[in-house]
């Protein structure tokens, strides 16, 4: 049975949209490192269902890529968390404003 | 010899640089021999060069020495080079002699001085400037010379600098001079405009292909004697040397009578090539020359300073200086510049020793009866004046005469009778000085009175040097006989005579009645001196109840430094003041504030937007994205 890649780019925008609005509004940083999490997947989903849609595997590869990057980035941005919770006792953004006017 | 002609220079520059640097420390004796020495040697060299030159025929007279080049730039070329011709030699010859006079006598009046090493060494470079501006072979060089010995003077007459009349005195010298300079400095640059060079020799050699009356050359002209006007203080500009009395008497002397003031006759009379061929300017030239002449010399009638009746004299006789060369008669005018240094010198160091003797004191109100206490003094003082009053056989007679004469066949029967008035004047004048100072009753103050003395040797030989020199100084230049002008035919090749117009030769006999006639009017003005003077001494108070007017007009200089107060140096200052209040602190000032002001009333609105959390940063991206987004599509 074959979907269609409208079904996978449905499933990939609503994806997207719930990382946006948890990023946007969340205010724990590690919900927030998370939601970064899902938009790079729904990306990702994105990926795979025009790779199949083409029949082309150059979606495939950079899913990959993709997932490297975003491997690398939860391991810098939890060493971050870590240090600024052993700095400020806190992972609240809200609680993280000190850099403005 | 000639090889060694930047040695002149250099000497007076070595004695300024050891007495600057180390002069504090070293006895005032020795300061004052290396002062002198190093003119001296100047002099000597001078001597030398002098006579190896006259071993040069006529025609090879003009030797340029070139040290090095000083400017290289595209075709503009200017080089640290000597132009040892006629002219120069003179100039040099007078500036380094009478210097060294000088130099010896001062060692003897500043004595008792703080900055006596001050003294020396601005007077020694003043002698180095003065003696480069002779005998530079350019303009560039020239105007070298003719800056250096504008700052010395300005730091000469600003010697006593504690005392607010003569820092301001040197202050008005400095900026008076500048307005001069400005008009020297475009006619250079138009100079090199026209000709391409500064070269003396080259520029008036391609000015010779010009035609008579041509635009630029009289543009040039002019702009030069604008130069000329501020340095030699004629109409407009003078108002600065009888202030400049302030200074020490043998600066006054040394700059103010016999040699710096005299710069702008010596680049006129060098110009020659160039003022012969504009008529206008030469017009221009003798008419200032007249003017001063009668106008300084009417003031001089009614001061009571002695130094300033002497500086206005040197106006006056500047003004027949300028007389004489703006009818062509540049050879005059140079002969006359010569003469007038030997006497004028000596009467400035006359009167220094006057004041040597009563404690500092310039009134001649306050003076009379001197001849007996200082007999060396009066005597001398006495040649010069005859000198200056042009009576055979003192030097300044043949002088004055020649101008006189020239000023007559050459020029104009008004420039004639101009400068006839001013000879009686300056007759009357001077003669006033010496009556009012050596004879009559003493009016000296009682604690004065008392130690009135002659001065020492180291200063009356000087007076009696140059005395010598204003008896015998004119007889370089014997009118009438074939030949005996030696100095006219000296001169010759260095001058370039008025080609327009044809020279005019008046017969022996009208030559004689002229000398008879000016002798005449000298006596007269002695005779009215005398009579105002010496037989009734109540004539003056008389004379000046009656015309009082006229002679508070006189006396306070026809209140010309007030006029140029009124309409030129308040005007400037309030004009100063505007620009200060209104358009720097508010219109420039309030540019650049009002910016700075702007920008931090806009940014501390902004800066509202930097809130620190961290979602609001991710919201505005987000915006920009879907903007940019949205753009993409919707194209």
């Amino acid at each position: 049975m074959v979907v269609p890649v409208s079904y996978y780019l449905a499933l990939s925008i609503a994806l997207f949209a719930l990382g946006v609005i948890g990023v946007l509004i969340r205010r724990n940083v590690l919900v927030i490192l998370m939601c970064i999490e899902m938009m790079l997947n729904a990306v990702n989903l994105a990926f795979i269902g025009f790779a199949d849609y083409f029949k082309a595997v150059d979606g495939q590869m950079f899913v990959f890529f993709v997932m490297t990057v975003a491997a690398a980035e939860v391991a810098v941005g939890l060493a971050l968390i870590v240090a600024i919770f052993r700095n400020r006792a806190t992972v609240y953004v809200d609680e993280l404003n000190i850099l403005k006017w | 010899m000639m090889d060694y002609v930047w040695l002149i220079p250099l000497f007076p520059f070595v004695g300024f640089l050891i007495n600057g640097l180390v002069g504090k420390s070293l006895p005032k004796n020795v300061v004052g021999t290396i002062g002198s020495v190093a003119v001296g040697l100047s002099f000597l060299v001078t001597v030398c060069i002098f006579f190896q030159f006259l071993k040069l025929p006529p025609g090879a007279r003009a030797v340029e020495k070139v040290v090095f080049t000083w400017i290289a730039s595209g075709t503009f070329q200017a080089q640290a080079a000597f132009l040892i011709d006629p002219l120069s030699l003179i100039m040099l010859l007078i500036v380094s002699g009478v210097s060294t006079l000088i130099h010896i006598y001062s060692v003897s009046y500043m004595h008792e001085e703080e900055g006596f090493y001050r003294f020396f060494t601005y007077l020694n470079l003043f002698v180095c400037m003065m003696l480069i501006l002779v005998s530079a072979n350019n303009f560039l060089l020239m105007f070298v010379g003719w800056e250096g010995v504008g700052l010395c003077s300005y730091l000469l007459i600003g010697y006593y600098y504690e005392k607010q009349s003569a820092s301001d005195a040197g202050k008005k010298a400095f900026v008076v001079n500048r307005i001069g300079d400005f008009g020297f400095l475009l006619g250079i640059f138009l100079i090199f405009w026209t000709f391409g060079s500064i070269n003396f020799r080259e520029v008036f050699a391609l000015a010779a292909k010009y035609p008579v009356g041509a635009g630029i050359i009289t543009a040039i002209t002019l702009c030069l004697f604008l130069g000329a006007t501020g340095k030699s203080a004629q109409l407009p500009l003078y108002t600065w040397l009888p202030d400049a009395m302030e200074g020490p008497t043998p600066v006054s002397a040394l700059i103010h009578a016999a040699t710096m003031v005299t710069a702008g006759v010596y680049m006129v009379a060098r110009c020659s090539a160039l003022y012969s061929l504009a008529p206008i300017s030469l017009t221009v030239v003798a008419t200032v020359g007249a003017l001063t002449a009668i106008f300084a010399a009417t003031i001089g009638m009614a001061q009571f300073d002695i130094k300033r009746v002497l500086a206005y004299s040197t106006v006056s006789q500047l003004g027949y200086m300028f007389l004489a060369c703006g009818v062509g008669a540049y050879v005059s005018g140079i002969f006359h510049l010569m003469t007038h240094a030997f006497f004028k010198a000596l009467l400035f160091l006359g009167s220094g020793s006057v004041m040597h003797g009563l404690s500092g004191e310039l009134d001649m109100r306050k003076m009379g009866d001197l001849k007996k206490h200082m007999p060396i003094t009066y005597w001398t003082f006495l040649l010069a004046t005859l000198a200056i009053a042009g009576i055979f056989p003192f030097a300044g007679f043949f002088s004055k005469d020649e101008i006189l004469l020239h000023s007559l066949v050459d020029g104009k029967a008004i420039y004639w009778g101009i400068a006839t008035a001013a000879a009686f004047i300056t007759a009357f004048y001077m003669f006033r000085a010496v009556f009012m100072t050596f004879h009559g009753e003493s009016r000296v103050d009682h604690h004065v009175a008392h130690h009135i003395h002659e001065s020492p040797p180291l200063m009356t030989v000087p007076l009696m040097i140059l005395a010598g020199l204003s008896v015998v100084g004119g007889f370089v230049g014997i009118p009438l006989i074939e030949g005996a002008n030696v100095f006219r035919d000296f001169l010759a090749p260095a001058i370039t005579p008025v080609a327009f117009r044809a020279a005019a030769h008046p017969t022996a006999t009208f030559e004689l009645g002229m000398m008879l006639f000016s002798m005449t009017v000298a006596g007269l003005g002695i005779y009215t001196a005398y009579k105002m003077y010496i037989l009734f001494p109540d004539l003056p108070t008389q004379i000046t109840e009656k015309f009082r007017t006229i002679y508070d007009l006189v006396y306070h200089k026809y209140y010309v430094d007030e006029v140029y107060d009124t309409v030129v140096v308040e005007p400037i200052k309030e004009g100063s003041n505007l620009l200060w209040t209104v358009v720097d602190a508010k219109g420039v000032d309030g540019v650049v504030n009002g910016s700075a002001g702007i920008i931090a009333y806009l940014s501390a609105h902004l800066r509202k937007l930097e809130t620190g959390f961290v979602q609001n940063y991710a919201f505005a991206i987000l915006l920009g994205v879907v903007v940019i987004t949205g753009y993409l599509i919707g194209r």
